[in-house]
């Protein structure tokens, strides 16, 4: 079997690299910043930190019902298609500033993509 | 329904309520303070069964491993049975050798512990005005230049602790103290590190704390100090700030007012966004923010998007409850 786009990128330094990128890029967002007005700073970044080791393929330890319910909250908040795209767009455009290869970019998008659903709660 | 067994009896459990509520709308007299598991003064241990993760945050390793929690955020699903820590262990009786006004809010008061406390300026300490009440207060002073203890006590309208502080307390008396307290200090290690503090009110006391210690361990980037309140009333040191950055090249200090009057020689608006307007990009920057929540959470916010790493914003909530007086 080929290493996954964890291993590859470098493990977790990667992911600890590309979180603070990552949050701050979604908290500046216009479209979902308000679903973080509030929050507990240090607690959500852990959060997104679970999230992108899980885009990357990493160890994670998230079901699909555990994705449900985290986010349940937000879907009655009005969460929808719009705000995961936005979600995507952040992720991809995090990848890109930490220059990585197209090819995994793709990669992570798609493992970020099977979750949609989930965190919809459809 | 999970009881809370102490002392022998069993205490029912209501629905999301934590141990401390549980026990004291009983009835049961157990020491406790902020109320939102910063202060520590709420520590119990567990004989029975396992504390929930969320109520050993923060707490020494030492400590969450014997089973000790915080009380004001325990909320178990099973019964436990609690006691108390061993009183002598946790506090220390002090005298208090100094007091003085250093505006109309803010008292400056010197305490001189019984037994040697190891501490760095900036930590805070728990300052027991009864058996069972306590309040954080944040320590001004270095241990390498100040024989005691300094805190900076504010009158907060109708405050318990902080009212008795300003108007009962006095020198000669003595009083329980617990701690230190908290990772909100000076780390060595970065002398040129750019550093930001923020402040508003008596959240200038671990800030002074933290500058001095800085410039005493010979810190040679630009310190950044930005003091904020509402009144002239809740700004104080100004001279000895003032006289700070004659001594410092490095240090620089910035007094904001919020409301009226203006006056001269003070910024005008709210200090955390006076500051991150004058410092907009704080990447590799350190970053100390003091006082009211709603300023720290607001700075936190602002400086981690103004380049600040998460791990580089020390956040020191003045939190307070207004129930169970
Ligand atoms: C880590 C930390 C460090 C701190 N450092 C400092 C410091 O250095 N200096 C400092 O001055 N403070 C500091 N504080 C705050 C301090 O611990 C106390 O919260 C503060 O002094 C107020 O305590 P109090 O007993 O006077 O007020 P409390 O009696 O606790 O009252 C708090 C507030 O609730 C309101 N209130 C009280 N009772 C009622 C009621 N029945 N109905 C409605 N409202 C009510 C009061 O008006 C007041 O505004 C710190 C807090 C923390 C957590
Ligand atoms: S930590 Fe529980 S009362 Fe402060």
């Amino acid at each position: 079997m080929s290493q996954s786009i964890f291993e590859q990128l470098g493990g977790e330094a990667a992911v600890d690299a590309a979180v603070e990128v990552f949050y701050r890029k979604v908290l500046s967002d216009d479209r979902i910043s308000h679903f973080f007005e509030g929050v507990d700073m240090a607690a959500q970044a852990a959060k997104q930190k679970a999230f992108l080791t899980m885009a990357f393929g990493g160890p994670h330890g998230y079901s699909g019902l555990d994705m449900r319910r985290a986010h349940a909250h937000l879907v009655e908040k009005g969460l929808n298609d719009f705000h995961f795209d936005a979600v995507m767009e952040n992720l991809a455009a995090t990848m890109q500033e930490l220059h990585v290869p197209e090819a995994l970019i793709a990669e992570a998008a798609a493992i970020a993509e099977s979750t949609r659903n989930d965190v919809l709660g459809r | 329904m999970p009881d809370i067994r102490y002392n022998g009896r069993a205490y029912p459990l209501s629905d999301g309520q934590s141990v401390l509520e549980c026990l004291i709308e009983h009835g049961v007299s157990v020491p406790f303070g902020c109320r939102s598991g910063v202060c520590q003064a709420c520590l119990m241990r567990a004989e029975t069964g396992h504390p929930p993760e969320a109520s050993q945050k923060g707490l020494k390793p030492a400590l969450a491993d014997r089973n000790y929690f915080l009380a004001c955020v325990c909320n178990p699903r099973e019964s436990i049975s609690v006691s108390l820590p061993c009183r002598e262990g946790t506090r220390t009786p002090a005298s208090i050798v100094g007091m003085e006004l250093l505006s109309s809010e803010i008292m400056y008061v010197s305490l001189q512990p019984h037994e040697l406390i190891e501490y760095r300026a900036g930590q805070f300490i728990n300052l027991y005005q009864a058996e069972n009440l306590a309040r954080s207060y944040s320590v001004a002073s270095l241990p390498t230049e100040d024989p005691y203890i300094h805190i900076h006590v504010r009158r907060v309208p109708e405050g318990r602790v902080s009212n008795w502080v300003h108007d009962a307390l006095r020198p000669g008396d003595t009083v329980d103290i617990q701690g230190p307290n908290g990772d909100c200090y000076y780390q060595a290690g970065s002398p040129e590190q750019s550093l930001l503090l923020i402040g508003t009110g008596s959240g200038l006391a671990p800030l002074y704390g933290i500058i001095r210690d800085a410039l005493a361990q010979g810190h040679t980037g630009p310190i950044r100090l930005f003091h904020g309140s509402r009144t002239p009333n809740g700004l104080y040191l100004t001279d000895r700030l003032r006289e700070l950055t004659q001594t410092y090249s490095n240090f620089d200090y910035t007094p904001c007012l919020s409301g009226e009057p203006v006056l001269k020689g003070y910024a005008r608006g709210r200090v955390h966004e006076i500051a991150l307007s004058k410092l907009s990009d704080l990447k590799e920057w350190r970053v100390f923010l003091c006082g009211h929540p709603e300023m720290v959470k607001n700075a936190q916010k602002k400086a981690f998007l103004a380049g600040a790493s998460l791990k580089d914003i020390t956040c020191d909530a003045f939190t307070s409850h207004a129930t169970f007086r």
